[in-house]
């Protein structure tokens, strides 16, 4: 992952109240209600959120086993299989099935791993012509930008902003209207598609006992890309396993319920090795690569639950800080809630210990997970890990320190009391701080402080009980 | 109904910050028939260190705090739904598999968030407040609602108020942006969120903003001064308590 040079707080400083902002949520807005409605009609969602986490589960904890059953069924299916321990090596692994195929120009549908790994540039600065064909990330990547929600990548961007975008790198027509601009797109598209060498797809469930590699999606580009080109390249995190075909059909309903409310994605794709001699179409090759990147790490410590996750983005959508700032603020392709447990998971808590921090801890992320995933309490492990390696600022160390010390002895806590209400006499106004000198200048910055009171409660209280 | 006997948890804040807070608590409680205890010696319960991660120094004021109130009987019940979720659900967790494990869980079986309280073990609603003009919308604080499921309660309990009208919040379930430490460590996104919320707050057509956690409701406070805003804000149970000029 490329660190920028900003923080997470920088970078939402430059975020918040822009129409990048803006546009994040109203969109997400409209995804929880989305899913509030698709919720509300499916009356066993309670109970099919309970059978998908135990799913989930129940692949993590045989993951090893699962994974070892799945690779030999996508190779009696006909497919090949490579692991790979982090993202130089799944990159190099991709390149070289490229070269060895003689395949040039790639098309590729939707794939977070493959921003995970940073996939595109890799190809791209080795001669390799890469399309992307999800509309969103079609156009992120003429944008020069990065996704900036795990479902929608270009959740932050208005449909004004994408007419000027398609007419000005791709010499049409400037349009706002949705339906115009989707066609535009998929004109573009097609002669790409058609000559495509190969074709890159993401994973959203292996199932184990098949073989089988499903994505779903909205549009039918990964279908495309998919059967199109004569090979399939599919890039699977390790944790997107399933045993059984009845596990994957739960875990697809509840990740569309969660995601956009509706029943099933539009497109569920299947594919269960390459062409066989009677198929009609289809790729001549199927290469699975299994992508380990930091997930090891995750499944052996006490955040290992978050690769449960089915990405469907329900806590992006509800969480309050994300709706402020928007994906591009993490800093990270994993962004919101999930995403500040995965990245310090996958990459290390330098720099994105402060992700963890990122939140309020409302718990709204817990509420709304299909797989009822404990995020804020991950967060707290996180940050409980950040503050034991030292890395929070010194003032905060020591005057918790402090706080400590003074919060378990009584006598120290009644004249802390007595100091902060003679301190705080020099800076308030009417029983109010404007503004605070140190560390806590933040508040006042938008915000009124009250004045500690002059008697405190204990006080009145001994008085009351004394009388 | 019988008269029972609580220990009053006060928290920091409404000790040294709103002690207005804990004389209404007193109040209510006396007027919901309970002998209400006072343990001395009560600081903070640990939360924010325990939010920003010094689960080392949060375990030694949980110990503290276990210590004082171990020894007392009746129902603890603490005017907060974030500070009674810390004692009911992180002294047990943080505690766990050390010689303070059963008397966390000992503690935390006692504690009560007092909207709660108030509503289900008391079964007492109506306390003859009266508040003519007053209009009255509810922010319901996180940790309440999602760790102890506190709902309707702090709703029904202004309801009874005469004279006042009860109006509804826009998103009254989505965080205001204080988050503890977080309020002054990210504040410019801590009053981004908080900016949502205040225009609702306003739009409600309130006159007052109540919940059932001062440190929200000192962070409201504070922004709703800051625009200049004629909405007051205050805990719920200063509303149902009044101030009877004690």
């Amino acid at each position: 992952m490329s660190s920028q040079p900003v923080t997470f707080l920088g970078r939402a400083r430059e975020l918040i109240g822009t129409p990048e902002a803006a546009a994040v949520d109203r969109g997400v807005r409209r995804f929880n209600e989305m899913r509030l409605a698709g919720s509300a009609e499916y009356a066993v969602m309670e109970a099919m959120r309970d059978r998908v986490r135990a799913i989930r589960l129940h692949s993590l904890r045989n993951l090893d086993k699962l994974l070892d059953r799945f690779a030999d069924q996508v190779i009696e299916a006909g497919g090949r299989v490579h692991f790979a321990r982090d993202a130089d090596e799944a990159n190099q692994i991709v390149a070289q099935i490229l070269r060895d195929t003689g395949s040039r120009r790639v098309v590729k549908s939707k794939s977070m791993v493959s921003e995970e790994i940073e996939l595109n540039p890799y190809l791209i600065s080795r001669g390799f012509s890469v399309t992307e064909t999800d509309l969103g990330e079609f156009i992120v990547q003429l944008a020069d930008d990065v996704p900036s929600h795990i479902i929608a990548p270009v959740l932050h961007k208005t449909a004004a902003q994408i007419g000027k975008l398609f007419a000005r790198k791709l010499g049409v027509e400037e349009t706002a209207d949705p339906t115009k601009l989707n066609q535009i797109a998929r004109d573009h598209l097609r002669e790409i598609f058609l000559a495509a060498d190969a074709g890159i797809s993401g994973v959203n469930l292996g199932v184990a006992e098949t073989g089988s590699i499903v994505t779903v999606t909205n549009e039918g580009n990964a279908r495309l890309c998919t059967t199109a080109p004569r090979v399939h390249i599919a890039l699977m995190g390790m944790e997107r396993i399933v045993a059984r075909w009845e596990d994957a059909a739960a875990t697809l309903e509840v990740l569309a319920r969660s995601a956009t409310g509706q029943h099933l994605s539009v497109y569920t794709n299947v594919v269960t090795g390459p062409r066989r001699s009677d198929d009609p179409d289809g790729p001549e090759q199927v290469h699975v690569v299994i992508i380990d990147n930091g997930r090891s790490d995750i499944l052996g410590s006490d955040i290992a639950e978050i690769l449960a996750c089915i990405r469907c983005g329900a806590c992006l959508n509800i969480c309050p800080v994300f709706r402020e700032v928007g994906g591009h603020g993490y800093g990270t392709v994993y962004s919101g809630p999930v995403g500040s447990v995965v990245t310090p998971g996958l990459h290390g808590m330098n720099p994105w210990w402060e992700l963890p921090y990122a939140s309020t801890l409302c718990g709204a992320c817990e509420e709304v997970c299909p797989v009822r995933i404990q995020i804020p309490s991950m967060l707290l492990k996180l940050r409980e890990r950040a503050a034991s390696e030292g890395r929070l600022p010194g003032w905060l160390e020591k005057g918790m320190s402090r706080y400590r010390t003074t919060a378990t002895d009584p006598v120290k806590w009644a004249s802390a009391k007595k100091w902060l209400y003679r301190l705080s006499g020099l800076v308030s106004m009417g029983g109010y701080i404007r503004r605070v000198p140190g560390p806590g200048r933040g508040w006042t910055r938008f915000r009124d402080l009250r004045r500690p009171a002059k008697q405190s409660f204990s006080d009145w209280m001994r008085d009351r009980d004394g009388a | 109904m019988a008269t029972q006997k609580v220990q009053l948890m006060a928290t920091c804040l409404v000790d040294a910050v709103a002690p207005e807070v804990g004389k209404a608590t007193v109040r209510v409680l006396e007027l919901a028939r309970c002998e209400v205890g006072y343990p001395e010696g009560q600081t903070c319960c640990g939360q924010p260190a325990f939010n920003v991660g010094f689960v080392d120094e949060a375990r030694e004021m949980a110990r503290y705090t276990l210590d004082l109130f171990d020894e007392t009987e009746g129902t603890i019940v603490i005017p907060s739904g974030s500070c009674a979720a810390m004692v009911i659900e992180h002294y047990p967790e943080i505690l766990e598999g050390t010689d303070y494990e059963d008397k966390a869980k000992r503690v935390a079986g006692r504690t009560r968030e007092l909207s709660q309280f108030l509503v289900h073990d008391r079964g007492a609603t109506g306390f003859d407040a009266v508040c003519d003009g007053c209009t009255i919308t509810v922010h319901r604080s996180c940790h309440g609602l999602r760790n102890l499921g506190v709902r309707g309660e702090v709703d029904e309990l202004v309801r009874s108020i005469a004279g006042a009208e009860v109006v509804p919040l826009e998103g009254a379930e989505e965080c205001c942006g204080f988050g503890g430490l977080f309020s002054v460590e990210m504040p410019d996104v801590s009053a981004a969120i908080m900016r949502q919320k205040l225009d609702n707050v306003e739009d409600s057509g309130a006159n007052i903003l109540v919940g059932g956690d001062i440190s929200c409701l000192l962070h409201l406070e504070g922004g709703l001064r800051r625009r200049n805003s004629k909405v007051a804000v205050r805990h719920f149970v200063e509303m149902i308590g009044g101030d009877d000029g004690a």
